[in-house]
């Protein structure tokens, strides 16, 4: 087990995929001569050359759907798109091509690419900087979309999303790429369907997927500590399709639910979770779950404003207690 | 075009018009749903371009008035009115429909429905085809209103820039959905408007498939030989409306007359005749061997075919589950 930074797991995903597959090839903006925004990409102009690793102009919708095309003829392009804001002038391509040239062709063509993104709020980046877009990708049909929480999974789910035949959203977090984390040493691959339990527990279950899991396991261990409230913490990675049977199987466990997502609450994670649980196991509930997230403004650029519409761990464990009537 | 080139392409011509105006008789008796965009009066731009290349070699894209296009790349028309009937022997299965007819056997990788979408596409195959370094093109035939999409100007400028393979066929049928070319776009003569990224451009009419074809192929030789992207507009016009609820209230029936006189199928009849390898006696039993097929043949086809099964309505949403059971479920071999 390495110790590696999440930004180190994604280039060694790519590194390897590249070395293996002359058919691997990557693209984005600033992801060559300059090493990647944010470094995932870096070493591999120099080693693959610019006909694998292109740097593109600022044309999102252009190059996604280059990308796209070539996919159509076996290419397995990875294509960066430096800010998840910037998702919004590819998604045309993204949606209308790649997610459902399998199913108008009657299953001849398909679009096996990979698109990676940063999303998340980072600090003070303002309105169109800061989205948070997974409900929107997470209600394509034809198009897998999972979010890593750590370097393990965004290690293990690109190299998964580079073999399949599937389209491919990964929806990483600005504020995650020097997170570090035990990466296995040899090749890994991370399902690209299903949930883990982050941490184990019996009274309640905290949903979270990438930067909130971690919001999941501070207010765990707080609850823990604090108010002798044992939670359990379900990463929800993979977004689409998401794990029913994971979500009834922790929930039946503890009887209450928590979901904790950095996105705007109308439309999300934390209504689709709540509808499973409803489909699912209703039946089985304590306690009507609760979901944590934004307020449904246009980030503010204003640190204290800013700060007042993004969640957090403490947002988690006042619901938490919410729920047990301790607060 | 040698002469029996131009008898066979005269007879394929009929073949997509009588095709064309078959599926209009059969979207009005309800037999086909949807949108339809049909194609009589652009026939020699297809048929043109794609005698210069090497259909099912080559790599075709377009738009949705696809079904043309389909067959000239080799796609049975019996599948391709399949499809338009919604059947399962259909050429997408019954699940595209007559905007997005597919036939990857023959390289023709599809009509789209979102205009201009294909232009990154043509260029991302192009991108594929110089990395295998293969001899094959793409070609990506659009009207002239796509090009007042954003993604026109990127992929031009990403494909000179990065001297990929791919053709860029203009039909400019003079009408983007209901709204003249003058009134939309600020310049009629689109091929003007590519010069900006140093791409080779020529404009062609659009209606005589020899002129076509000879401007073709100085378009497809410049493109397989490593000379980048090339720009070929097609003066044309389309007979019919947009789409089938199209009542073409914007454009005077005077002026459908004047494009009529310039007919792409009689250009090429009329002078075969005038060659004398044709009498006006053999053209017409084309035309009544063509309907016999289309009628025998075509729509017997689609019309006895089988629906769809309900239980399938899910299939081809995602890849084959067992194939992919490594990467869903982690445990690769």
């Amino acid at each position: 087990m390495a110790n590696i930074m999440y930004w180190e797991a994604i280039q060694r995903a790519h590194d390897e995929e590249m070395a293996r597959d002359p058919l691997v090839i990557c693209m984005g903006e600033d992801i060559g001569v300059a090493g990647g925004t944010y470094k995932a990409t870096k070493g591999l102009y120099e080693k693959y050359g610019p006909l694998r690793v292109i740097d593109t102009p600022i044309s999102e919708g252009g190059f996604t759907g280059l990308g796209i095309g070539a996919s159509f003829l076996g290419v397995r392009p990875i294509i960066e798109i430096m800010s998840v804001n910037f998702a919004w002038l590819a998604m045309d391509q993204m949606f209308n091509s790649a997610a459902k040239v399998r199913y108008m062709s009657g299953g001849q063509l398909t679009a096996p690419c990979v698109f990676r993104s940063a999303g998340g709020a980072a600090h003070q980046l303002g309105a169109q900087h800061s989205a948070r877009m997974e409900k929107v990708f997470m209600g394509i049909a034809g198009l897998r979309v999972v979010t890593p929480s750590n370097p393990k999974q965004a290690y293990g789910l690109l190299k998964s999303a580079i073999r399949c035949d599937d389209p491919v959203f990964i929806n990483e977090h600005e504020l995650m790429y020097n997170m570090k984390g035990e990466v296995p040493d040899g090749e890994y691959f991370h399902p690209l369907e299903g949930s883990e339990i982050a941490r184990s527990g019996t009274d309640v279950t905290l949903f979270g997927y990438n930067i909130s899991v971690h919001w999941c396991l501070k207010a765990a261990e707080i609850l823990d500590k604090q108010y002798g409230i044992s939670a359990e913490v379900v990463d929800l990675y993979c977004l689409s399709p998401l794990d029913r049977a994971g979500i009834k199987a922790s929930v039946s466990k503890t009887h209450r639910a928590v979901i904790a997502e950095e996105d705007e609450a109308p439309v999300g994670v934390g209504s689709e979770v709540i509808a499973i649980i409803n489909e699912e196991c209703f039946f089985e509930l304590d306690a009507a779950p609760v979901r944590v997230h934004s307020a449904m403004v246009p980030q503010p650029y204003n640190h204290t404003l800013e700060k007042a519409a993004i969640p957090d761990h403490e947002d988690v464990v006042k619901a938490v207690l919410k729920l047990f009537g301790k607060a | 075009m040698k002469l029996e080139d131009k008898k066979r392409v005269l007879r394929e011509m009929v073949l997509h018009r009588r095709f064309e105006e078959r599926c209009y008789q059969a979207y009005i008796e309800r037999k086909i749903g949807g949108f339809l965009h049909l194609y009589p009066g652009q026939e020699a731009c297809c048929n043109g371009v794609m005698e210069a290349a090497r259909p099912g070699h080559d790599y075709v894209i377009t738009g949705y008035r696809d079904h043309v296009h389909a067959i000239k790349c080799g796609a049975d028309p019996k599948e391709v009115m399949a499809e338009l009937y919604g059947k399962e022997t259909g050429s997408s299965k019954g699940r595209g429909g007559s905007m997005h007819i597919f036939d990857v056997s023959k390289r023709f990788m599809g009509g789209y429905a979102l205009v201009g979408g294909p232009f990154p596409l043509a260029a991302g195959m192009a991108k594929a085809i110089q990395l295998k370094g293969g001899d094959e093109i793409a070609i990506c035939f659009l009207g002239d209103a796509a090009n007042n999409q954003g993604v026109f100007h990127e992929t031009l400028n990403m494909a000179a820039l990065w001297k990929l393979p791919v053709l860029f066929v203009c039909e400019n049928n003079l009408y983007g959905i209901g709204t003249a070319i003058e009134r939309s776009t600020a310049i009629v003569h689109q091929h003007k408007r590519v010069c900006a990224y140093g791409i080779e451009a020529a404009e062609c009419d659009g209606q005589d498939v020899e002129k076509v074809y000879a401007a073709a192929r100085v378009a497809v030789d410049h493109v397989r030989h490593g000379k980048g992207p090339y720009f070929l507009e097609l003066m044309t016009y389309r007979y019919r409306g947009h789409s089938m609820s199209d009542s073409r209230g914007y454009r005077s029936r005077e002026e459908e007359e004047m494009w009529k006189q310039r007919d792409p199928i009689f250009i090429l009849r009329d002078r075969l005749i005038a060659e004398g390898a044709l009498t006006m006696a053999e053209f017409e039993a084309i035309e009544k061997e063509t309907d016999a097929y289309i009628e025998n043949e075509v729509i017997k086809f689609a019309e006895e075919s089988p629906e769809p099964r309900v239980e399938d309505l899910e299939k081809y949403v995602f890849a084959d589950r067992e194939t992919q059971r490594p990467w869903l479920t982690g445990k690769a071999a």
